[in-house]
């Protein structure tokens, strides 16, 4: 009984460990293949022609600032629509609606993360770039904005998924002891659910910008993909090329191991470096405020 | 043009079980350049052989000939609103280069004007930037306007031009929806010239200025099954494929 017992016990942990230990190794194997098919790109083409501000790659012009500007335009519009959307809509869930009305809303939420991002793009170019062409009086509805708006969309369930299960973990003795010292329900939401789900909530966050920097499809549906660059305020209103929908145009037709090929590689790699700085920053924001709350409460 | 020659040799090979019919892609340089090594029976090319192309064929004792297989046209296309209904190559491919920003320019009204294009890697793309922006000529290195949109596919462009009064597109004309067609330009080559709108008919009188041959090439005149195949490609039946596919027929 007992010698079973050890017998399965160390499968198991051999096969999580195995997984574990997997997905380093699949993220180490992708970062390589990365490298290796995105670094010739420096020799072939030389640095500085890559931070100019021409993208027309059958003419070897390869500059990559238009791509970023874009990338970078599109996600930050959308974390701006997501954060405070996806914040909201999780505290109402989790501490202002009835309990009938939630359990109608969250599972109606997670429906919303599951929509194919093809038909979000659809309902961009038929719907919300007209809509947004007429209401701002623009030359065209197809623009950063319109790419933002869909994004934030598509972050929004995940978000407020994620944030929604972090809030309803905070003990109810939280939030009972603040009501008790006569805080408002305001009160009590800002300054101990939400502090006391931080790393919940930051996680939520996290995964939705993540689904927005790495979203293709529905981009290139709405952001018009040209490659301007994207430094004014203003562009916003403006078509941009995001790093994604260019990969994904692209690669299809590209010949394998020309130039081109190689400079889309290094797009890839970019993008990988910039999602893994953006985790980074996050799990260590964590970290930090997962430390201060020992030190206060110790 | 490879679905084209794809769809000819699916439909040839379904009706002759016992032939074995392979194409491949990769532009009609390749084709050429495969012809000219003698690896390959047929090329098919959306331009004709150069001279210096048919020399090279001939050192290595291929002497290429020549099929014209089917014809394609570029239909630029406006907004059902815009009044501009006739453009010269000149005119359009300053719209696209980027001097021209605002229809009053051209005769329509007082609207920035907001320029489609399909992505670079479409044939019609690279075909549009030599013939018209570039107005054919090869020393002429003007580009395509940095905000011009790029669309993936035919289907973004008409959805935009049909909502969009500052839009101006192009694409094959099958791809050109019936109630676009009225919004079609007519485009002449200089500003003295006839103003014409693309048909089956004004592409195989030439008057029509944007619109190519494309062409089969066999190494020598075709014997046995490829002179069957030749022959049955410029007949009626195959030549409904070609209108299917939005390229127009030869007849």
């Amino acid at each position: 009984m007992d010698k079973s017992r050890n017998w399965r016990e160390t499968i198991i942990t051999a096969i999580v460990k195995t997984c574990g230990y997997s997905a380093i190794v699949f993220v180490i194997l992708i970062f390589f293949f990365l490298l290796r098919e995105g670094l010739p790109a420096l020799v072939e083409v030389k640095l500085g022609d890559l931070l100019t501000t021409r993208w027309y790659p059958i003419e070897n012009h390869f500059g990559i600032l238009p791509l970023l500007t874009g990338s970078l335009i599109v996600t930050v519009g959308a974390m701006l629509i997501a954060i405070p959307f996806g914040i909201g809509t999780a505290v109402f869930l989790s501490e202002i609606a009835p309990r009938w009305m939630r359990e109608i809303l969250k599972p109606l939420v997670e429906l919303l993360g599951g929509l194919p991002s093809v038909v979000l793009g659809f309902l961009g170019i038929l719907v919300l770039s007209p809509f947004l062409r007429v209401f701002l009086d623009l030359p065209t509805g197809l623009t950063a904005l319109a790419g933002a708006l869909l994004l934030g969309g598509i972050a929004v369930p995940t978000t407020v998924s994620i944030a929604e299960d972090a809030l309803d973990a905070v003990p109810h003795s939280y939030r009972e002891g603040a009501l008790a010292l006569g805080a408002t329900k305001w009160q009590t939401i800002w300054r101990v659910t939400l502090p006391a789900a931080r790393s919940g909530v930051l996680t939520a966050l996290m995964l939705g910008i993540g689904r927005t920097i790495g979203e293709t499809m529905a981009v290139m549906m709405v952001t018009g993909n040209a490659p301007v660059l994207a430094v004014k305020l203003t562009s916003i209103f403006s078509p941009v090329r995001t790093m994604t929908a260019t990969i994904a145009a692209e690669m299809g037709e590209v010949a394998n191991g020309s130039t081109h090929y190689h400079v889309l590689f290094f797009i890839g790699l970019v993008l990988f470096l910039i999602s893994l700085a953006v985790n980074i920053t996050a799990s260590s924001v964590v970290f930090k405020s997962r430390k201060r709350a020992e030190r206060v409460l110790s | 043009m490879v679905n084209l020659a794809l769809a000819w040799a699916e439909r040839y090979q379904a009706e002759h079980p016992d032939l074995s019919l392979s194409v491949t892609g990769g532009g009609s340089g390749t084709g050429i350049a495969a012809l000219i090594n003698g690896t390959v029976d047929i090329a098919n090319a959306s331009r004709a052989m150069t001279a210096d192309e048919i020399k090279q064929a001939e050192a290595n004792g291929i002497t290429p000939v020549e099929f014209v297989v089917s014809r394609d046209a570029i239909a630029v296309v406006v907004n059902a609103e815009n009044p501009v209904r006739r453009l010269t190559l000149q005119q359009i491919s300053d719209i696209y280069s980027g001097k021209i920003n605002n229809w009053s320019t051209v005769g329509g009204d007082d609207r920035p004007i907001v320029r489609l294009s399909r992505e670079t890697n479409s044939g019609t793309h690279v075909y549009f930037l030599q013939t018209v922006i570039r107005l054919g000529d090869k020393k002429n290195t003007t580009l395509f306007s940095t905000d011009t949109l790029l669309l993936p596919s035919s289907e973004g462009i008409i959805s935009e031009v049909r909502q969009n009064p500052n839009a101006i597109g192009y694409d094959g004309l099958g791809y050109i929806p019936s109630d676009l067609m009225n919004s079609v330009i007519a485009v002449a080559r200089d500003a003295s010239g006839p103003y014409v709108i693309p048909s089956i008919t004004t592409v195989n009188d030439n008057s029509y200025p944007v619109a190519r041959d494309l062409y089969m090439y066999t190494a020598g005149e075709p014997a046995g099954a490829i002179k069957d195949y030749i022959h049955w490609v410029l007949s009626s039946e195959a030549q409904t494929i070609v209108a299917d596919l939005g390229f127009v027929p030869i007849k």
